[in-house]
């Protein structure tokens, strides 16, 4: 006769179990599957090679490994000194500084969205938009020149692109070079001034238990974050190139 | 007729079946075979003791602590990436060292020595393959796992410094993987790592295209950021013998340090991160 078995609920568990067999056994498993998943692929898929290296012959497009395609990308938008050396290093000296700017003591441990909006905005922001999506963007849209081709375009390296970009202080109709460099710098100055400024006022309460330094780092990263989406907006909609053209860096 | 074996009716066996007395009579048949009595002396009592045991007394399993939180084996929580992301990393390991029996990082021997080993070598080709789409899946687990961090919040005290060491671990996977993107000495390889490292000209101030390069004295494009990394002022042969040291020695035996340090800190700050 078979008896009722009562339930088993989450209180009658013991909170902490054998690392064997109840761990070392998932391993196993996962691990097999992991491993047997890449032979396969393996057998299937080969490993890419191309012809011989050669120095004078140059591929259109020559592209980066495909994890560096968003950096790659951003290079559109922004010179070689910020796209390929300092976005690179404010991204991973950002990342490290992650645990010292979020002083949200919630959400510790688990899947929470409520108790830390603002973290899981800007982190899957960064993430999906300016890091997942520029590299798909990257390996499948952009084509010789480095120009955009949709999937179903014919890659033609002769393609026609209208070079009308202009500087935004050329826009506002500044022409020579001391009063564009003036209407520049005060539109790159102002942006960080008056965020730091706005984001410091808005949350001034906190300024004590978070600390001055803290903030300051904070609100400039992500101030560096957001600039860079609205100068591919400035660029893609309004056909900017630069905002503030010295005679040592263009930004 | 007593000794007539009995036969069992279909009915038994499905009853055997269904209350799994069915595996412990093979496990039993297995176990007490001469076979096997003779070539395990003793067998193995599931008990509290032995469980913390094999985990302790175990060179490869205990970097596991003996005891784990419940929540801890949940895929859904940790999505396995870490683990995974390891696993590939050992693959890469193996078959790169298979790899480097056959492989010559110089000018003139490196592409034809790819050929080789894909047309020639015994598993060369399988060999090559796994070792590319083990770096390539790497790439992809060790962002997913962070991501998983993230989400979890699980930077947060006591973890932050293993969250800056997770952090160099990722640079080092991307690095690993660049470096050995060029390689196969091919057009994809030599011009992926041209366009990569020609961003090391704008670097500030060491870098010969870079913002006020022109105040650094030497700077040239033959000795500049760049050409510290490419060892010449283009992606050549000595660029090539560079990547293949930092590739096979230097950035392994880094991200290997660091990775003992990450699974140290793990345990050290109390296992992996869960509610309080």
């Amino acid at each position: 006769m078979a008896t009722a078995v009562k339930k088993k609920t989450a209180e009658d568990l013991p909170e902490k179990v054998h690392v064997w067999p109840y761990l070392v056994r998932l391993e196993f498993l996962c691990a097999l599957i992991v491993i047997v998943g890449l032979t396969v692929w393996s057998i299937v898929v080969d490993a890419p090679l191309e012809e011989a290296a050669n120095p004078t012959k140059t591929p259109n497009p020559s592209k980066a490994p495909w994890y560096f395609l968003g950096l790659q990308d951003i290079l559109v938008y922004f010179d070689p000194w910020f796209a390929g050396v300092v976005a690179p290093v404010l991204i991973i000296v950002g990342l490290m500084l992650i645990p010292y700017l979020d002083v949200n003591p919630k959400g510790n441990g688990y899947y929470t969205y409520a108790e830390r909006k603002l973290a899981i905005w800007v982190y899957s922001f960064g993430f999906i938009v300016l890091w997942i999506a520029l590299i798909i963007m990257g390996v499948f849209l952009r084509g010789p020149g480095w120009n955009l081709f949709m999937p179903w375009q014919y890659w033609d390296p002769h393609k026609v692109v209208a070079l009308v970009n202009v500087d935004l202080p050329y826009a506002f109709g500044f022409r020579d070079y001391w009063n564009s460099a003036m209407f520049g710098g005060a539109v790159v100055l102002g942006y960080f001034g008056l965020g730091t400024a706005g984001y410091m006022f808005l949350e001034r309460k906190a300024i004590k238990s978070v600390g001055i330094l803290r903030m300051l780092l904070k609100i400039n990263l992500m101030l560096i974050m957001m600039g860079i989406v609205i100068k591919i907006v400035l660029r893609l909609a309004f056909n900017i190139k630069y905002v503030l053209v010295t005679p040592w860096f263009n930004i | 007729m007593a000794n007539k074996p009995k036969i069992p009716n279909i009915a038994e066996i499905m009853a055997d079946i269904k209350s799994g007395k069915i595996w412990s009579d093979l496990a039993k048949k297995f176990t007490e075979s001469q076979i096997w009595t003779s070539s395990f002396r003793h067998g193995y009592a599931d008990t509290p003791r032995n469980r913390v045991l094999q985990i302790a007394s175990n060179v490869w399993l205990h970097l596991h602590p003996v005891k784990i939180h419940r929540h801890a084996l949940r895929i859904k929580f940790t999505w396995c990436m870490g683990g995974i992301t390891f696993l590939l990393f050992l693959s890469t390991v193996v078959t790169g060292v298979i790899l480097m029996f056959y492989y010559r990082p110089v000018g003139e021997y490196a592409y034809f020595d790819m050929k080789y080993l894909q047309y020639d070598v015994p598993f060369g080709m399988l060999m090559r393959n796994m070792h590319r789409w083990a770096a390539h899946a790497m790439v992809i687990t060790v962002w997913l796992h962070m991501f998983r961090v993230f989400l979890t919040g699980s930077y947060k005290p006591p973890r932050e410094f293993n969250w800056v060491i997770g952090v160099f671990l990722v640079t080092f996977t991307l690095l690993l993987s660049f470096t050995g993107y060029l390689l196969p000495w091919d057009q994809l390889a030599m011009w992926a790592v041209t366009v990569g490292t020609n961003m090391a000209r704008g670097t500030p101030f060491l870098g010969h295209e870079g913002p006020f390069q022109e105040y650094v004295p030497l700077i040239s494009p033959r000795y500049d950021a760049r050409s510290v990394l490419l060892g010449g002022s283009l992606v050549g042969p000595p660029a090539l013998l560079r990547f293949y040291v930092l590739h096979c020695i230097f950035i392994p035996l880094v991200a290997g340090a660091l990775m003992i340090v990450h699974f140290w800190r793990i345990r050290k700050d109390g296992g992996i991160s869960g509610p309080l």
